[in-house]
């Protein structure tokens, strides 16, 4: 069953300047489906518009950021909601922490550094919902900090007595107190190192078995989705090239710029010469035509640079975006022939 | 012995913090030897945690910090209480430093072409505007591009792989022997960071360029660099070989150092947790090793004794489990 359902969504950074309209194709017609418990991974480049996916997805769109196109619909144990048309912050609220979470990024710089980490979280909590007293509030903050393997003497400590590894994992802590139904988290493993790296993926992995949730999870670094998600969509330049289980996108991936991102991988034991990608993903302000990848392609054809790819499956669960696919015809139709 | 042309011996930083009745002192680096060869060019990594003393050997190096004990010789010469400005100036050109995070090396109301050309009056490697642009066109060429293409143009329109490039350029303007990098490739995309790899591995293996690249990511190391040490709170506890180090790692953490890259292949998921640090303070306290709180084959000595350093076909490793007395 699908908690999550986006369909053709388009959300845009609208800017004016002395007149002049511009628009940032961040999210340019976005259609997926996430499943109850399971973790789906979300990959690309930097500027390929992961981030403003996943704030689209929490229903908090502000200027410059529209909304253009398109829904974004949750199941929530037989409750459908469509946070887009929450119009008050009021609405959005009380699905938040309990049924939808988000884990920015950067977030473990989100800490009140002259609050002790035991005020952050009776801020947080309290919030959200109402205690007797503090002390309920805190047995609960701490068998949620025990059940994550965290020791409950942090809730003492400010935050920069915590290293960054331990402030991330804090953060998460924070983020899935409420017991979440979907948690939607931004780069959490990202500029840590690979030890505290390892423990946020293994934290993220408790969370999951322990609450049978769903967890989105964004970031650059293919090795992380390799070892966490079981399914994985790769974006760019705002729209979803390829999206696979796991095993199919490393094993038998089909589109070039995801078989570009493997390629560039190191591993240890492998000395071979390896190149990163050509070139860097395109201004979404004006982005190329037709097939938008077609720019750094080594096999572009000539309709590549005309025509746009539709999302088609070229296996059972396996959706890619490019002529080069063997059955592709789809041509996206709303896309003008240029801008 | 002539032949190295950076060495660090006994080299060791002791911070006190706290207040005067509270006073806690940490080693960040503990006596660290190594040495970079004169003869042919090398990229030695040092690996390693955050919060294991790796950037702190780096700004020894460069001169930012002063070592406590310990000293730094390049050539011949100690380089770690010069007093004299051309002392000074004579050093900076031979080591210069590359930083971790490019959209904050660069200001962004600046050009990214003053950088370069600040850095050639400066240095008086060119005494007018006019020689400089040979001098920073030449530089720019040596990462892979010209002064053409850069000219006129604020950070923001570069992406991270190219500023970092930028970044390199500014640094061979000197024309250095070593240059130092710390983290260099942690803020550029995963896409990109091969491109900034393979660059270093070009300076060192066909411009002469010497590079001690600092990071935590095994995988980049093992492919760019000819020799590694492993940094564990202050203490080089593995030196050697990368392919002697990463290939067959004998101390506990590289162990699970190597363990915890994620590799990129969906069927070989890691299986069981590891062992992670609540304070980083604690372990730096520690009387004996300092993994012994989480190392898997911790034995009694390790608690109480600090290891020496065992000597093994060409590599030193700090541990317990493989002396003599065992």
């Amino acid at each position: 069953m699908a908690v999550l359902q986006v369909d053709r969504l388009k959300a845009h950074y609208i800017t004016q300047l002395y007149g002049v309209r511009g628009s940032v194709k961040a999210v340019d017609g976005i259609t997926l489906q996430i499943e109850e418990n399971e973790i789906f991974g979300i990959a690309g480049e930097s500027g390929c518009g992961k981030t403003t996916l996943i704030k689209t997805l929490t229903g908090v769109v502000q200027p410059p950021l529209k909304v253009l196109d398109g829904s974004v619909r949750y199941d929530f144990n037989g409750q459908h909601v469509d946070i887009l048309s929450l119009k008050k912050n009021a609405d959005r609220r009380r699905y938040r922490g309990f049924n939808v979470s988000y884990i920015p990024q950067g977030s473990m710089n989100v800490l009140n550094p002259v609050r002790k980490i035991r005020k952050s979280f009776w801020d947080f909590v309290s919030a959200h919902r109402a205690f007797a007293n503090k002390s309920e509030l805190f047995d609960l903050v701490e068998s949620h900090l025990l059940s994550l393997g965290l020791t409950p003497g942090i809730l003492n400590a400010f935050p920069h007595q915590l290293s960054g590894g331990m402030r991330q994992r804090v953060t998460i802590a924070l983020a899935t107190i409420l017991k979440p139904m979907v948690i939607l988290a931004d780069e959490p493993s990202t500029a840590l190192d690979v030890i505290m790296q390892r423990g946020v993926i293994q934290l993220l992995k408790k969370i999951k078995s322990e609450m049978q949730n769903t967890i989105v999870l964004v970031t650059h670094d293919l090795a992380i989705h390799a070892n966490i998600c079981d399914r994985v969509a790769i974006m760019y330049a705002g729209e979803i090239v390829e999206e696979a289980p796991v095993k199919e996108i490393f094993h038998d991936a089909r589109h070039p710029y995801t078989q570009f991102l493997l390629s560039s991988l190191p591993a240890i034991g492998d000395k071979e010469e390896r190149l990163s990608a050509p070139g860097a993903p395109p201004s979404l302000h004006n982005p190329p035509t037709g097939c938008r990848f077609h720019p750094r392609c080594p096999a572009a054809k000539h309709l590549c640079k005309e025509k746009s790819p539709e999302l088609f499956n070229a296996a059972p669960h396996h959706r890619v975006a490019c002529f080069l696919t063997e059955g592709a015809e789809g041509v996206r139709e709303d896309r003008g022939s240029s801008r | 012995m002539n032949n190295t042309l950076l060495k660090a011996d006994d080299l060791t930083k002791v911070y006190n913090l706290g207040r005067v009745f509270s006073r806690e002192r940490i080693v960040a680096v503990n006596k660290a030897n190594f040495s970079l060869p004169g003869d042919t060019p090398q990229i030695f990594t040092l690996a390693g945690e955050s919060g294991s003393g790796k950037t702190t050997v780096a700004k020894m190096i460069l001169g930012f910090v002063e070592p406590s004990e310990g000293k730094i010789l390049y050539g011949e010469t100690d380089i770690t209480h010069i007093k004299s400005r051309a002392q000074k100036m004579q050093f900076m050109r031979e080591i210069q430093p590359v930083f971790q995070n490019p959209f904050e090396t660069f200001n962004p109301l600046k050009r990214v072409s003053t950088y370069l050309f600040e850095t050639t009056i400066n240095f008086g490697i060119a005494a007018n505007r006019t020689e400089a642009e040979d001098v920073v066109n030449s530089a720019l060429e040596r990462v892979g591009l010209s002064l053409d293409t850069i000219r006129g143009k604020y950070p923001n329109e570069y992406s991270g792989g190219q500023l970092q490039r930028v970044s390199v350029a500014r640094s061979l303007i000197t024309n250095p022997s070593v240059l130092v990098t710390d983290e260099p490739v942690s803020m550029v995309d995963a896409s990109l960071r091969m491109s900034i790899v393979n660059l270093f591995k070009n300076l060192s293996q066909q411009q002469g360029v010497s590079v001690v690249y600092i990071t935590h990511d095994l995988a980049t190391a093992y492919y760019v660099s000819d020799r590694i040490a492993i940094m564990l709170r202050g203490n080089l506890v593995e030196i050697g070989t990368v392919q002697q180090v990463l290939d067959d790692p004998k101390h506990p953490y590289t162990q699970i150092l190597k363990d915890s890259v994620p590799e990129p292949n969906p069927d070989l998921r890691w299986d069981r947790d590891i062992a992670l640090t609540d304070l980083e303070r604690v372990e730096y306290g520690l009387s004996g090793c300092k993994f012994a709180g989480r190392c898997p084959k911790v034995m009694d000595v390790c608690r109480s004794e600090d290891p020496d350093y065992v000597e093994m076909a060409g590599r030193r490793v700090k541990c317990h489990l493989y002396g003599e007395t065992v």
